[in-house]
C-alpha cells in the first residue's frame, strides 16, 4: 500500500521536474491525496479522484495520476481536472480553482463500464476507435534547443523537465 | 430501476435536490459542504461506492442529466435545472 507521504513526495517530485506546482487550496490537496490513497488501496493504482473509474486497469490507464489530459488541461485552463496540478498563475491565486471541461471522451467510461458489465474485454478497436475521439487532432512535437529533449503536446512544457530551460526554449521540431 | 440514494436532512426543503458525486472526489465533497452550510436538504449517490448492476444504472442516470457523465452533477427539481460540477455561485443561486 501506498502511503500519503509517498503520493505526495512523488506528485511534488513530478509537478517540480515539469514545471508545474500541487494543489493550492490545502483542503482541496488533502482531500485529492485521500482519494487517491483510497483508490490505490481499493483499486492497486492512484487513478483520478474526480473521475470514475471502472476498476480494471487497462481501461483506466489514462486517468492514473498523472493522467494523459494534465499537460493540455494545465496549458488551457492553468489546472489539470481534478486539481492536483496547477501553472503558477493560480498557485498564486488560488481562487481562480474551479470546474473545468472533462476532456476525456466519455466514450472510454462507456466501453470500460460496458465490458466490466458483461465480463467480456473490449476489443482493441473500439478502445482504439474512443482514443480517436480524443481532442487532440494534430498534436505538435516541441524540442528543447538546450539538450534536445522531444515531446508531443499542443504547447511546449513550461519547463524542460531535462535540463530546465524554459518554454521559451522550444522550438516546433520538424522533419524535413 | 433507481439506485437507492442516501438523505442528509436541512430545513430548507424549496427545492429537490439530488447530487451524484464521488466519495474521493475534492469538488464533490466542497459540493455536500456547502449545501450543509445553506441547511438545504438533499439527497446523494456516492457513485465509486456501488457494486454490480447498480453502478451501471446510477452512470445511466447522470447521463441522462449531463452528456459528460462527470462529477458531482447537481440535479435539482427532476432535471428542471442541472449544475455540472462545483459551480458555488450558481448552486446557492439556484437554491436561495
Amino acid at each position: 500500500m501506498k502511503t500519503k507521504k509517498a503520493i505526495i513526495d512523488s506528485l511534488g517530485g513530478n509537478a517540480k521536474e515539469n514545471g508545474y506546482y500541487l494543489c493550492p487550496d490545502a483542503q482541496l490537496f488533502n482531500d485529492l491525496i485521500d482519494g487517491l490513497a483510497a483508490n490505490n488501496t481499493r483499486y492497486g493504482y492512484g487513478s483520478c479522484p474526480c473521475r470514475v473509474a471502472s476498476g480494471v486497469k487497462k481501461y483506466d490507464v489514462d486517468i492514473i495520476c498523472p493522467c494523459e489530459y494534465r499537460d493540455a488541461d494545465v496549458d488551457e485552463f492553468g489546472m489539470c481536472y481534478c486539481g492536483m496540478f496547477v501553472n503558477e498563475k493560480i498557485k498564486k491565486n488560488p481562487s481562480q480553482l474551479g470546474p473545468i471541461p472533462e476532456r476525456r471522451p466519455p466514450e472510454i467510461m462507456d466501453a470500460a463500464l460496458a465490458a466490466v458489465d458483461t465480463k467480456q474485454s473490449i476489443s482493441i478497436k473500439s478502445s482504439v476507435q474512443a482514443k480517436l475521439k480524443k481532442n487532440t487532432p494534430s498534436i505538435v512535437v516541441w524540442r528543447c534547443s538546450v539538450c534536445g529533449y522531444l515531446c508531443a503536446r499542443e504547447l511546449p512544457p513550461p519547463i524542460c523537465p531535462i535540463c530546465k530551460a524554459k518554454a521559451e526554449r522550444f522550438e516546433e521540431f520538424v522533419l524535413s | 430501476m433507481t439506485v437507492k440514494c442516501a438523505t442528509v436532512s436541512g430545513k430548507n426543503k424549496k427545492h429537490h435536490v439530488k447530487i451524484y458525486t464521488l466519495s474521493t472526489c475534492g469538488w464533490c465533497k466542497k459540493t455536500k459542504e456547502l449545501l450543509k452550510a445553506l441547511d438545504v436538504e438533499y439527497e446523494y449517490i456516492d457513485v465509486d461506492k456501488l457494486t454490480g448492476n447498480d453502478i451501471n444504472d446510477a452512470y445511466e442516470e447522470v447521463k441522462k442529466y449531463n452528456e459528460f457523465r462527470t462529477f458531482p452533477t447537481i440535479v435539482i427539481d427532476n432535471g428542471k435545472h442541472v449544475i455540472f460540477g462545483f459551480k458555488d455561485k450558481e448552486i446557492k443561486e439556484k437554491l436561495r
